[in-house]
């Protein structure tokens, strides 16, 4: 195959389109928020199933209103009969409010109920989760930052930071668009998301490094399309495999997955997108030449 | 990058053969296991229950500083020290002094200091002063001194739960240390933590006290089980300390369910000089501050055995006994959290889990097939190789697979064949300039092997950043996704570059294509 789409030409749409995604999803973040889970706001998640078709939505809510516990969110959750309950957090530690709830449930519902999943997750723990959540990302992050420096040059680690940062900000913007839930599986999928991206900026920079090299009479604009170029067919390729697992875990993988397989879907279609349209024009932006690669090699070669 | 000698061919594939092994052993009769290892199912594919509890020391430290108010004083008197407006407070002790020099090194002597003693552990005093203006003194524990009453708090807290959780008789629970104040609660295949969580909240502090008659000084009033509001002594003849053995009973007479406990000699002695002294009188067993009952003393009890009633169920009388045999709670626990899936969603879970892997692998095979025909069989047996290696080494590490783990090897499967995407795509450019075929392999192989490795590591990294970070079921996932990685590496860069060095080199020019 002999492709020569020129991709050069639409950077600067494309820089323009991914700007604007990221600034209106900087502002859905800050002005709309997350939909947290109780993952990291603490609280609790019942999930249930009922024998009958007799129990609805607001029996339950009515039969847990009477105990006073705040904010209670319940839905359908799969299969018909089956639902999920959540619980705000109100009172700090107590010991007997899962119990509390099952009994009332079970007295008040008019079925054979059967609890499927019972989370509560602390105040305190739930402020760690998040915590360690932002550690985790952010350390991922800076690891790299790192791993492309020392690989590459700086300007080429700036670019897949940028690249990465394009990701993960527009990502959980659908997420605050959608007020899709935001738990410890997200934060995992954020963190396959660096990965995947990075693989994919990877392998584009490389190829540019490669040519940067070989054809010296190019410009950067020119290295960067044909890099871009040669390299795409697995771009798509590798794209579409992962795609392909990724949405039999979304359709087949039962409820718990589903929100993650969502997040990785969005991540692998924005990852791929910004290696070639974020991570390049950085280089184009810095004026990267084969001049840039040879510094290195002479601070090495003195 | 084609050629193989010998040894290495032997080697590619004697370790693929030897990590493959493995996997067998996860399908071992259960009546006869050869080899003890197998992945282990997480909590939320098995079923079961996991908590965090967290120990509150609070209580203690102001039991323990209350402890220091006779040997302080003493202290302060022996040493003709006078002091004024002595005050007992949440967590220190508070008085007004002159002489504040030689408190000082009273306080902090190394020499036989019965109120303050010096841990050497730490290098420091379990005591601290702070002196304040006006002369007034606060004697509180120091940061080392907490921490000892902390750590012994939980050393035996965790002693306590291991004690409850082995009498209940769960299978395989996991009891661990978490940072300095939690307790992690594994409960595999618990269908109802309920129990269980009751048994763990309960500090169960038992003592036996004389029901008094007059509203005197030094007694509580309590509540009895039958809503008599009753004046207890302060003083406490005996407490659960002295139990050597709690049983389960019947009463012979009302066939009322009953606690029977066994003394220690300690024990036996006190209560037999308490029940001689007291008869007629009635004696108030309390448990966490909550009167059990309340019997009259018919006779002196000398035996060391006694018996506990109460208007319990036989499942009540069951976990009562539990509690003190298991002894009890330096300080109560809170749950801090809690996480409980039931065995049917566990099954349901594994069901959905295999179904998409397999669903995403034939999608992933047949995709690889139509776009390298076969060079894409090649693609294919390296993932099919891959998989195999993958469960392989989750056993050699009896590695706990969790439902995000499933999707961890879902998503290995999408990724893997990513390397060998990369190194035909390469070897498809090379073909465009080379004519010999046999060199355009090579070529392929050698320039994409620093972008495999690159791509890959940037993958690893985030793995293991997870695996660091992440809890529970997360931690499975990145321990899926971080050794598929290296399985990937190895199968795309071994196993499936010796075969297609086979078919290449068998083949004549111009028959190859990719």
């Amino acid at each position: 195959m002999n492709r020569n789409i020129d991709f050069s030409s639409k950077f600067k749409s494309a820089n323009f389109l991914s700007l604007l995604f990221f600034v209106v999803s900087v502002l859905f973040i800050i002005f709309k928020g997350l939909n947290y889970g109780i993952d990291f706001k603490g609280g609790t998640l019942i999930e249930l199933r009922a024998d009958s078709k007799n129990v609805n939505i607001s029996e339950i809510r009515s039969s847990l209103t009477s105990m006073n516990l705040g904010d209670v969110n319940v839905k359908q959750f799969g299969k018909e009969g089956d639902y999920l309950i959540k619980i705000e957090q109100k009172i700090e530690n107590n010991n007997e409010l899962i119990p509390d709830i099952k009994k009332n449930l079970v007295n008040n519902l008019n079925a054979e109920i059967n609890f499927r999943r019972v989370e509560n997750v602390g105040p305190k723990i739930s402020s760690e989760l998040l915590q360690s959540g932002i550690i985790a990302i952010s350390l991922s992050l800076a690891a790299m930052l790192f791993y492309i420096w020392i690989r590459f040059e700086w300007q080429f680690s700036v670019g897949s930071i940028i690249a990465l940062f394009h990701d993960i900000i527009i990502t959980i913007g659908i997420f605050s668009i959608l007020s899709l839930e935001i738990n410890l599986s997200i934060i995992a999928a954020v963190l396959t998301i660096v990965g995947y991206s990075m693989n994919d900026t990877v392998v584009i920079y490389d190829r540019i490094r490669e040519n940067l090299y070989k054809h010296t009479r190019l410009n950067i604009k020119e290295t960067a399309n044909l890099s871009i170029n040669e390299t795409l067919s697995r771009t798509i390729i590798t794209s579409i495999t992962t795609l392909l697992a990724l949405f039999s875990i979304y359709i087949l993988g039962g409820e718990i997955l589903r929100g993650f397989a969502f997040a990785m879907i969005l991540g692998v279609l924005i990852g791929t997108y910004s290696s070639i349209f974020v991570a390049a024009p950085v280089l184009k932006f810095f004026k990267v030449s084969y001049k840039t690669l040879e510094k290195k090699e002479e601070k090495i070669v003195p | 990058m084609l050629n193989f000698s010998k040894i290495n061919i032997f080697l590619i594939y004697f370790i693929f053969l030897f990590i493959s092994l493995f996997s067998i052993l996860n399908f071992q009769s259960k009546e006869q296991i050869l080899i003890e290892k197998k992945v282990n199912l997480g909590l939320d594919l098995q079923g079961g229950s996991y908590l965090l509890l967290e120990i509150n020391s609070d209580p203690l430290v102001k039991e323990k500083i209350q402890s220091k108010v006779i040997p302080l004083k003493k202290m302060l008197k022996d040493n003709e020290l006078n002091y004024s407006d002595f005050e007992i407070q949440e967590k220190k002790l508070t008085f007004f002094l002159k002489d504040i020099e030689k408190l000082e090194l009273l306080f902090f002597s190394k020499k036989e200091n019965l109120l303050n003693p010096y841990i050497d552990k730490y290098n420091s005093f379990e005591l601290d002063l702070k002196i304040l203006d006006n002369n007034k003194v606060e004697v509180l524990f120091s940061k080392y001194g907490l921490l000892t009453i902390n750590n012994s708090a939980l050393k035996q807290s965790i002693e306590i739960v291991r004690r409850r959780i082995d009498d209940v008789g769960t299978k395989e629970p996991t009891i661990l240390q978490r940072g300095d104040k939690r307790i992690l609660v594994e409960l595999p295949g618990l269908k109802d933590p309920e129990r269980i969580k009751n048994l763990l909240g309960k500090t169960a502090q038992l003592n036996f006290r004389l029901v008094s008659d007059n509203e005197e000084f030094g007694v509580d009033k309590l509540i009895s089980e039958n809503g008599e509001a009753l004046n207890v002594s302060k003083r406490i003849i005996m407490s659960g300390e002295n139990l050597i053995d709690a049983q389960p009973n019947f009463n012979n007479q009302s066939n009322q369910p009953t606690v029977s406990f066994t003394l220690d000699r300690m024990g036996a002695q006190k209560f037999g000089r308490a029940t001689t002294d007291n008869v007629g009188k009635r004696l108030a067993i309390v448990l966490d501050g909550k009167i059990v009952s309340a019997p009259s003393i018919n006779e002196p009890i000398t035996s060391g055995n006694g018996m506990i009633s109460g208007n319990f169920s036989f499942q009540e009388a069951t976990d009562l006994a539990l509690l003190l045999r298991s002894g009890s709670l330096p300080t109560p626990l809170d749950i801090v959290e809690e996480r409980t899936v039931g065995p049917d969603l566990g099954e349901d879970s594994i069901k959905s889990g295999i179904t998409s892997l397999i669903i995403g692998f034939v999608l992933v095979i047949l995709f690889m097939i139509y776009k390298y025909k076969i060079f894409g069989l090649v693609a294919n047996i390296a993932l099919i190789a891959n998989l195999i290696m993958l469960v392989g080494v989750l056993t050699i590490l009896e590695a706990t697979l969790t439902l995000p783990g499933i999707a961890g090897i879902i998503l290995t499967v999408g990724m893997a064949v990513d390397a060998n995407v990369l190194i035909f795509e390469r070897i498809k450019e090379e073909l465009k300039t080379e004519k010999s075929i046999i060199h355009a392999f090579d070529i392929g192989y050698s320039k994409a092997k620093i972008t495999v490795l690159d791509a890959n590591i940037t993958t690893l990294i985030a793995a293991v950043i997870l695996f660091a970070f992440g809890s529970g079921p997360v931690k499975g996932f990145a321990i899926t996704l971080g050794i598929g990685i290296i399985t990937t590496l190895f199968s795309a860069y071994f196993l499936a570059r010796h075969l297609t060095s086979i078919i290449v080199l068998n083949k004549k020019e111009g028959e190859v294509r990719i």
